[in-house]
């Protein structure tokens, strides 16, 4: 096995497009038939009523926003380690999709507290503090990487920068959930574990694959535009 | 190797000594923002004395932030630091040293100040210790985190701002746990707990912030 051959952003270039191109198709597909059980199969929930089919959009971003930070964080890492131009275009380019979802999974998340909670914003979620500030970490990577005019150590520092994020996740996650049982008013609580029905679930896991062909698809039309922009 | 520690942690607070306004600035600075609280919230006691752990442990972290950007700067621009990347002694230690200089000019000061404020606060005397110990454990952890931020935003434009966007969001843990055991010990609960958590943060970030620091400095000046 040839492992390197598409490391080189010219032989990559080609092989991009054509799975951007597949992958959108499918994240397409994919998004027509879980936004159809979602909205047309799945049964109303007993205590939430239709409000509760914001989850097929929610909870797929979330996931992607925490799993989109850890592959960025591999490639960065693979970046320093083999020290390969594309590792940090690919980490560049998956920054931005990553954000996107994070503000997704904070967004949705604010449009079904509202009418479940009765409130758009609660301090007290140690999900919600660690989303928020996960997308700052976001903000964080791509500011630096923008700051820096070199590429190569743009690439490097926010490897860097990444990694030391993605040691720190499970730090701030815990130390916010220990917050959370300091402050004791939370007054909702997100841990009910309802048993959901299997179509839910279904819609919920074609939409997550499709965000997944969404992520893939646009991380690598981004990473084409970097390799034509660094030349 | 402990002699090139040595050096480097004389030399800094040498130099901090010789610019003594840039430590009281930063020292201002959170006396300040500390003061801040009460004219923009009211002078409700119960309610200040709610939000002085907070208050505290926020003036903290940014006054810690503020001086942040003129670690490694000098030694930058003047090549000093290039000889330090050339030199015989392994970088980490002298990173770990450099933080522990920043430390010792801009943390503990603060927890020597601090209970001074949660006078002002209206505190009860017998968090003056717990306010204290968390500083000067926390502190530490501060200044090594930070000072990976600074490594990595050296010498780029409006870096003091990209710094706090970098460094804020890890400064997360330490805050919630700083203030976290004031606000059990104020309850009668005792805040060992978190202490130990914030000792715990400490070593690790001794033990493994001295290679990032050394990581983003060889990244920096290459």
């Amino acid at each position: 096995m040839k492992w390197f051959w598409y490391a080189s952003p010219q032989t990559f270039f080609p092989l991009a497009g054509t799975i951007a191109r597949w992958c959108g198709a499918a994240a397409g597909v994919l998004a027509a038939i879980g936004l159809y059980i979602g909205f047309f199969v799945a049964p109303t929930d007993a205590q939430q009523g239709e409000a509760y089919r914001i989850i097929f959009i929610h909870v797929p971003a979330s996931w992607m926003s925490m799993f989109i930070y850890v592959v960025m964080a591999g490639w960065a890492a693979l970046g320093l380690a083999f020290n390969t131009r594309l590792s940090g275009m690919m980490a560049q380019a998956l920054a931005p999709t990553g954000a996107l979802f994070t503000f997704v999974a904070l967004w949705t998340g604010s449009l079904w507290g509202r009418p479940t909670w009765g409130t758009w914003w609660v301090w007290g979620d140690a999900r919600l503090m660690s989303e928020l500030i996960l997308l700052f970490l976001y903000f964080g990577f791509m500011a630096l990487q923008a700051a820096i005019d070199d590429p190569r150590r743009a690439d490097r520092a926010s490897a860097l920068l990444a990694i030391v994020g993605v040691v720190n996740i499970p730090i701030i996650y815990y130390s916010v959930q220990w917050f959370n049982t300091l402050h004791q008013g939370a007054s909702v609580s997100f841990t009910r574990a309802p048993s959901m029905a299997a179509t839910m679930f279904a819609g919920m896991i074609v939409m997550a694959f499709a965000f997944w062909m969404y992520s893939i698809a646009v991380a690598l039309v981004r990473v084409r535009c970097i390799i034509r922009e660094r030349g | 190797m402990l002699d090139a520690a040595r050096c480097v942690v004389v030399r800094d607070l040498l130099v901090a000594w010789r610019r003594r306004s840039d430590v009281a600035t930063a020292l201002l600075f959170f006396v300040i923002v500390a003061s801040l609280f009460p004219l923009g919230i009211g002078a409700e006691p119960n309610l200040l004395r709610a939000i002085a752990p907070g208050v505290i442990w926020v003036a903290a972290l940014l006054s810690s932030m503020l001086s942040l950007s003129r670690l490694f700067s000098a030694d930058h621009a003047d090549g000093t630091l290039e000889q330090m990347l050339l030199g015989a002694a392994p970088l980490g230690v002298i990173a770990a040293a450099k933080a522990f200089a920043h430390w010792l000019v801009s943390g503990l000061p603060l927890a020597l100040i601090a209970p001074l404020i949660a006078l002002q606060y209206d505190l009860p005397s017998s968090l003056y210790g717990v306010l204290a110990l968390s500083l000067l454990l926390g502190t530490p952890v501060l200044s090594l985190l930070g000072a990976i931020g600074a490594a990595l935003t050296l010498g780029l434009r409006g870096g003091g701002v990209l710094l706090s966007l970098l460094v804020l969001p890890l400064y997360v843990p330490v805050l919630i746990m700083g203030a976290g055991s004031l606000e059990m010990a104020a309850a009668g609960m005792g805040g060992q707990g978190q202490l130990l958590l914030l000792g715990a943060m400490l070593v690790v970030a001794a033990a493994f912030a001295p290679w990032a620091i050394s990581a983003a400095l060889r990244i920096s000046s290459e």
